[in-house]
């Protein structure tokens, strides 16, 4: 009996203790802090990206067009990272470029994410013809480079901010579907599993209450290292003109401008190819950090 | 032979799940009719098209019709360039198996040697350089390191030219871009196989008999390193294909990417989808490729 209390009371305080093991190891881990404080510093300019720019970021100026930056002969501190083909402030562009990246890069993979999910519980819980179809079609994606999938559905509906989002999400969720899948396989013939089904539980019940749980610390690690290359995905499909459209601003689409004019201004391109080198690290580092202290046995 | 045989079937429901997702896609969300002809055609004329290509026939009898012109290779024309979509494809392939091949070589030529390195230098300062120079590679679009290329080897520096296919220099910088973030994935991919090799059992009988360490490093673990390397290598043909479609819009090198882009913006759809179905063939058989080569190397995995 006394046995029974201490582990029932073990159980909240291993709870407190993981959470202060991963603050602990947060910053034992000097990538890990350093990929937080870029992630926490990109989300803080996205949210107070009007506060910040000194510009309207489509605002043009045909007087000051190409400008360089303010330290360079020519430069202004009026525009302090210069300006574009327009006249337009680079900096400016910049701070509210963050917000389409980090817009379209958690929404897509929150998209791909529940799809997958969906599809794993069914492949992985109902199993047989549903699996196996399941299961197929992930292999087809697999096969061929989701770009791909992209462009075909892009030339068919035309670019946009939704459409980009839709097609981001629909065409990576075959990764949550495989790990949801393999996790249910062996989550279903545990013995806790097995029990609950004993007494009479429901499916579903089943699902939320023991498979779902299982999931999920696996799920915020690949979601996590996902928006890292979605972010890319996002800038790659803009640059290419088939993602955001103007006057949206978009790391991607400067860098499209950008590309124009390297022979005579070189700020133009370089700098909002910084700004998305820079996310992308803090996700990633933040991403093999979670890694670390979630799911140590996913590797790679 | 029977394992290769195999495979290939295999493959048959992959194509005909693309076939099947490309037909939804088409002729079921999108109408097609409407991005054939021009904006300012009249109704009859809409009508009078949509009955000549037989869109008014039941879905299933216009996805037999679709299956039996792909398989005969008939893709339709380009709007675009009034000519049959495939050869323009056809024509543009060996750009991109060139641009590919260069780039994977390139790769390879980075990855090898640093990989290996890094793995028996652990933790000195070559390594952190290089694991970090490998999440530096990751994070960089590769499509910017093109242009930043560009901006340094052709525009600061006049070695390399900005853009175009023609001579050997033209191929330098686009294989560079391209190939620079596949061997950030395979630098670190290397190196934890190195790694995973050095620490058994047969490295340490090989040191422990007095074997030189280049020899132990060379005869005994580098081979054996080398097995999950070539899936590796197999397993980054996918992001070679797709990264040749924003390198070549980058450098204008006129491969396939360049063309399957413009034809997506310019709703060119019998360009666009004979494009993805050489590039998904492509793809496929390369990996096939890869893991017979793999089963060849490794004669302990079965062909079951």
């Amino acid at each position: 009996m006394e046995n029974l209390t201490e582990s029932m009371d073990a159980v909240p305080e291993r709870k407190e203790s993981l959470i202060k093991k991963m603050v602990y190891q947060l910053f034992k881990s000097k990538t890990g802090t350093i990929g937080l404080v870029i992630v926490i510093f990109v989300s803080l300019v996205a949210v107070f990206a009007p506060a910040l720019a000194m510009h309207d970021p489509a605002e043009t100026d045909a007087v000051n067009r190409l400008l360089p930056p303010f330290w360079l002969d020519g430069g202004s501190t009026e525009y302090l990272l210069g300006t574009d083909n327009l006249g337009r402030d680079v900096l400016s562009r910049i701070i509210y470029g963050s917000r389409v990246s980090l817009l379209v890069g958690i929404s897509a993979v929150l998209l791909a994410g529940l799809i997958g999910i969906i599809f794993g519980l069914i492949a992985g819980y109902y199993g047989k013809t549903w699996d196996f179809i399941i299961m197929r079609t992930v292999d087809s994606f697999l096969a061929i480079p989701n770009i791909l999938f992209m462009l075909i559905i892009l030339a068919v509906l035309g670019p946009s901010l939704v459409t980009l989002i839709l097609v981001l999400g629909g065409t990576t969720w075959v990764v949550y579907a495989r790990m949801v899948r393999s996790e249910t396989l062996s989550v279903k013939e545990r013995d806790y599993v097995r029990s609950a089904r004993a007494i009479g539980a429901k499916n579903f019940r089943i699902i939320v209450k023991y498979v779902l749980p299982n999931v999920i610390s696996s799920f915020i690690v690949i979601a996590t290292l996902n928006v890292a290359s979605t972010i890319i995905l996002e800038a790659s499909l803009s640059f290419l003109g088939l993602g955001i459209q103007p006057p949206d601003v978009s790391w991607g689409l400067m860098l499209s401008d950008g590309r124009e004019y390297i022979a005579t201004s070189w700020w133009v391109a370089t700098f909002p190819g910084l700004a998305i080198t820079l996310t992308v690290l803090g996700v990633i580092f933040l991403g093999d950090w979670l890694r670390d202290v979630l799911d140590p046995k996913i590797k790679d | 032979m029977k394992y290769f045989a195999q495979s290939l079937l295999k493959t048959i429901p992959v194509l005909f799940l693309i076939t099947l997702i490309v037909f939804i896609l088409v002729r079921v969300t999108g109408d097609p009719v409407s991005l054939m002809i021009s904006e300012t055609a009249t109704d009859e004329e809409r009508k009078a098209l949509r009955e000549s290509l037989g869109y008014n026939d039941p879905i299933y009898i216009q996805y037999f019709d679709y299956m039996g012109d792909l398989v005969k290779g008939d893709f339709g024309d380009s709007h675009r360039y009034e000519t049959d979509a495939l050869n323009l494809v056809i024509e543009r392939l060996p750009a991109t198996i060139e641009l590919a091949i260069a780039s994977m070589v390139i790769a390879i030529i980075m990855s090898v040697p640093l990989g290996i390195l890094s793995a028996i230098k652990r933790n000195s300062f070559l390594d952190l350089f290089v694991t970090g120079g490998a999440v530096l590679g990751k994070a960089m679009p590769n499509f910017w390191l093109g242009i930043m290329l560009i901006l340094f080897l052709a525009v600061n520096i006049e070695v390399f030219p900005v853009s175009g296919r023609g001579t050997f220099l033209h191929l330098v910088l686009p294989s560079i871009a391209l190939g620079t973030g596949i061997a950030a994935e395979m630098t670190r991919l290397i190196r934890s196989s190195m790694l995973e090799i050095l620490g058994q059992d047969f490295i340490r009988t090989a040191r422990s008999k007095g074997l030189r360490e280049a020899m132990v490093v060379n005869r005994h673990a580098f081979r054996n390193a080398l097995i999950p390397v070539v899936t590796i290598m197999a397993l980054q043909t996918s992001t070679l294909i797709g990264g040749t479609l924003i390198t070549e819009t980058v450098f204008a090198w006129p491969g396939i990417g360049q063309l399957l882009i413009q034809a997506v913006n310019l709703r060119d759809m019998a360009v666009v989808q004979a494009a993805v179905f050489i590039i998904a063939i492509f793809v496929i058989l390369s990996n096939l490729t890869a893991d017979l080569v793999y089963r060849l190397l490794d004669p302990r995995i079965k062909y079951d």
